[in-house]
C-alpha cells in the first residue's frame, strides 16, 4: 500500500464516494439540470470508466469530483477528505477534457514546473519516456501537433504520482497509435494500485481498460456494473428498413423489438433480440428492403436503458 | 515554499521569452523617452515644473513601462484561463496564494526591468543623481505599482484574451496622461486637481525625489492605500467569481 492510501484510511475512509450530487446551471430557456442525483463509490485502485453520450453529465461529474466546481447538493469524499484538501495533499491528478497548454516553455520544462508543484512525484525523464514524448522534450510547446499536446498533458498529469488520476475523454485528439500507447501506459500505472476514473463515450474503451462502468445518462446514473455485464445492458441493435406502408404499433408487437419509429419510408426498430425481429419482420412485411442491422450507439442504448 | 520558488522560475523565464513584452514594456517607453527628452536634454526645469526634462520624463517612461509591466499580467492571466490552464493549476497542490505571489514576483520583476532600462537611458542623456535617491526613487516606485498589481489580476480575471490588449493599452495611456507622463500639469487647473487623486500621477512624482523634496504628503499616501484596496477588492471578487470559490 503507498503511503497516502494507507495515511488515508488511517483517517477512516480509502474510497471515493459521490454521494447524491446535484448540479444545474442557467440556461437560456431556464436552468440546465446538468447532474440530477449521482451516487457512486470507487475503492482505491479500482479503474473505472464513466461513459455516456455528450450531455449525460460526465464532464460535470468530474469537475466537482476534482473540486473544481461546488455541487448544488450532496457531497464528495476522495480518500475519506474533501477534493480540495486532498487536491491540496497532491492525491489528485487530472487531464481535463479542454485545455492547451501554457506557450513559451519546452515540453521538458513545462512538466518540470508542474512536478515541482507536488509532494512526490515521478522522474521527469521517465514520465517523458512513459508518454513517448522524449522525442520532442526539447520543443516549445505551442509548436506540438493536436496528439502529441494530448500526450504532454497526459504527461502534466501522471508526473504529480497521484493515488487518483482522473481522466476526461483523454483520447479524443490522439490517432490510433497513439490511443494503444497511452492505454498502455495507464494500465501500467493502474498496476501501482492507483485509482483511476477515466470517462469516454467509447464502450470499446470501457470495456477494454476499467474494471467497473458507470454509465450516465441525461444527469443520472443508469447502470453500474462490472463491463460485461453493461455490454449485454446495451448489447441491443437496431434494424433499418424501407417499408412504405407499415403500421408502427404491429411492428412494436413482433417478437424482439422494444420500440418502433417511423423516419420518413423508413422504420427503425430498437431490438433486444434483433434475430428474432429480423425474421419476424421479413414475414409479416416481405416489401421490406434496404435493410441494415447494426449495433445501437450508446446514445440509443442509453434512450433504451431510461425509457 | 521551495515548490513555489521552482513555480516562479519558470513562471518567469516563459515571460522574459515573451518578445511582446519586451517590445511594449521595454522598447516602446524607451523610445519615446529619447522621443521626448532627447531634444530637450539642456531644458533644466521642464515647463517650470523645477525638474530638468531629462529627469522628468525619465521617472514619467519609467511608470509608463512599469505600468505595462505591471498589468501585463492581467494578459498573462487572461490566456491562462482561455486555454482552461488555471483550472489545470487548480487541481495542483499550488495554493491562490502561491499562485498570486509568483504573479506578482513576474510582474515587480518586469516592472523593475522596465526601471533600470529607463535609468540607463536617462543616464545616457546625463542624469546623475546620489546613489540614494535612485534608491529612494525605485523605492517609491514600487510602492506606487502596488494598486496597479491588483488591478493586472483583476483585469486577467474579469477580461478575454481579445479584449485585454486595448482594455490595458488604453488604461496605461489613460492612467499615464492623467499622470503627466507626456507634460508636467502645471499647479492647478482642472486636471492637476483631478490627477491628485489617481495613483499614477504620484507615481510620476516621484521624480521630484531627485532634487530633495518630500514627493509624496499625506493625501498620496491614502490615495494609494485607497487604489489598493478598491483593486484588490476587485481582483478577490474577480478571482472567486471566476473560480466559484467561496
Amino acid at each position: 500500500m503507498t503511503g497516502a492510501a494507507a495515511d488515508a484510511q488511517a483517517h477512516g475512509g480509502s474510497d471515493i464516494e459521490l454521494s447524491g450530487l446535484v448540479k444545474s446551471f442557467h440556461g437560456p430557456d431556464g436552468p440546465i439540470r446538468a447532474v440530477r442525483g449521482v451516487d457512486v463509490r470507487i475503492a482505491a485502485g479500482e479503474t473505472v470508466a464513466l461513459l455516456g453520450p455528450n450531455g449525460a453529465g460526465k464532464s460535470t461529474t468530474i469537475d466537482m469530483l476534482l473540486g473544481l466546481l461546488a455541487p448544488d447538493g450532496g457531497s464528495v469524499s476522495v480518500f475519506g477528505r474533501s477534493p480540495s484538501q486532498a487536491v491540496a495533499r497532491g492525491m489528485v491528478g487530472a487531464m481535463l477534457q479542454t485545455g492547451a497548454l501554457i506557450r513559451d516553455l519546452s515540453v521538458r520544462e513545462l512538466v518540470t514546473m508542474m512536478a515541482s508543484l507536488y509532494p512526490a512525484p515521478l522522474a521527469v525523464e521517465e514520465v517523458l519516456d512513459l508518454t513517448g514524448v522524449s522525442e520532442i522534450a526539447d520543443q516549445r510547446t505551442n509548436k506540438l501537433s493536436g496528439g502529441q499536446t494530448q500526450r504532454v498533458r497526459f504527461a502534466v498529469a501522471l508526473v504529480s504520482n497521484p493515488e487518483l488520476l482522473v481522466l476526461d475523454e483523454p483520447t479524443v485528439a490522439m490517432d490510433v497509435e497513439g490511443r494503444r500507447d497511452f492505454w498502455a501506459t495507464m494500465r501500467a500505472f493502474a498496476a501501482r494500485g492507483k485509482t483511476i476514473v477515466f470517462a469516454t463515450h467509447y464502450l470499446e474503451e470501457a470495456d477494454a481498460y476499467a474494471d467497473r462502468a458507470v454509465l450516465m445518462a441525461r444527469g443520472s446514473i443508469v447502470a453500474d456494473g462490472p463491463t460485461t455485464e453493461i455490454k449485454a445492458m446495451v448489447g441491443t441493435r437496431t434494424i433499418r428498413a424501407t417499408l412504405g406502408e407499415a403500421d408502427e404499433r404491429t411492428l412494436v408487437g413482433l417478437p424482439g423489438v422494444s420500440s418502433a419509429e417511423r423516419r420518413g419510408e423508413a422504420v427503425v426498430l430498437v431490438c433486444s433480440d434483433s434475430d428474432a425481429a429480423i425474421r419476424a419482420l421479413l414475414e409479416s412485411h416481405p416489401q421490406a428492403r434496404d435493410i441494415e442491422i447494426a449495433a445501437a450507439g450508446l446514445e440509443e442504448a442509453f434512450m433504451e436503458l431510461t425509457a | 515554499m521551495n515548490a513555489a520558488l521552482t513555480y516562479t522560475r519558470f513562471e518567469l523565464l516563459r515571460t522574459l521569452r515573451n518578445r511582446r513584452f519586451f517590445v511594449l514594456s521595454l522598447g516602446f517607453p524607451l523610445v519615446l523617452y529619447f522621443l521626448l527628452a532627447g531634444p530637450q536634454r539642456n531644458v533644466h526645469s521642464l515647463n517650470g515644473s523645477g525638474v530638468p526634462a531629462s529627469v522628468y520624463y525619465m521617472m514619467g517612461l519609467a511608470s509608463f513601462g512599469a505600468m505595462s509591466s505591471m498589468l501585463s499580467s492581467g494578459g498573462r492571466i487572461a490566456t491562462e484561463r482561455a486555454v482552461g490552464w488555471n483550472r489545470q493549476l487548480r487541481i495542483t497542490p499550488l495554493s491562490p496564494r502561491a499562485y498570486f505571489r509568483a504573479k506578482l514576483v513576474t510582474s515587480y520583476m518586469m516592472a523593475l526591468l522596465s526601471l533600470v532600462a529607463l535609468y540607463i537611458a536617462g543616464t545616457s542623456l546625463g542624469v546623475t543623481l546620489p546613489a540614494g535617491r535612485w534608491l529612494e526613487m525605485t523605492g517609491l516606485m514600487l510602492v506606487g505599482l502596488i494598486p496597479f498589481a491588483a488591478l493586472g489580476i483583476a483585469v486577467g480575471h474579469v477580461l478575454t484574451p481579445d479584449s485585454i490588449g486595448p482594455a490595458v493599452g488604453g488604461g496605461v495611456s489613460l492612467f499615464a496622461f492623467v499622470g503627466g507622463v507626456w507634460f508636467p500639469l502645471g499647479q492647478h487647473g482642472f486636471i492637476h486637481d483631478v490627477a491628485q487623486y489617481i495613483p499614477s500621477y504620484w507615481l510620476v512624482q516621484a521624480s521630484h525625489v531627485a532634487y530633495g523634496g518630500h514627493p509624496w504628503n499625506a493625501t498620496a499616501w491614502i490615495v494609494m492605500a485607497a487604489w489598493t484596496v478598491l483593486f484588490s477588492g476587485m481582483a478577490v471578487r474577480a478571482y472567486r467569481r471566476d473560480t466559484g470559490r467561496v
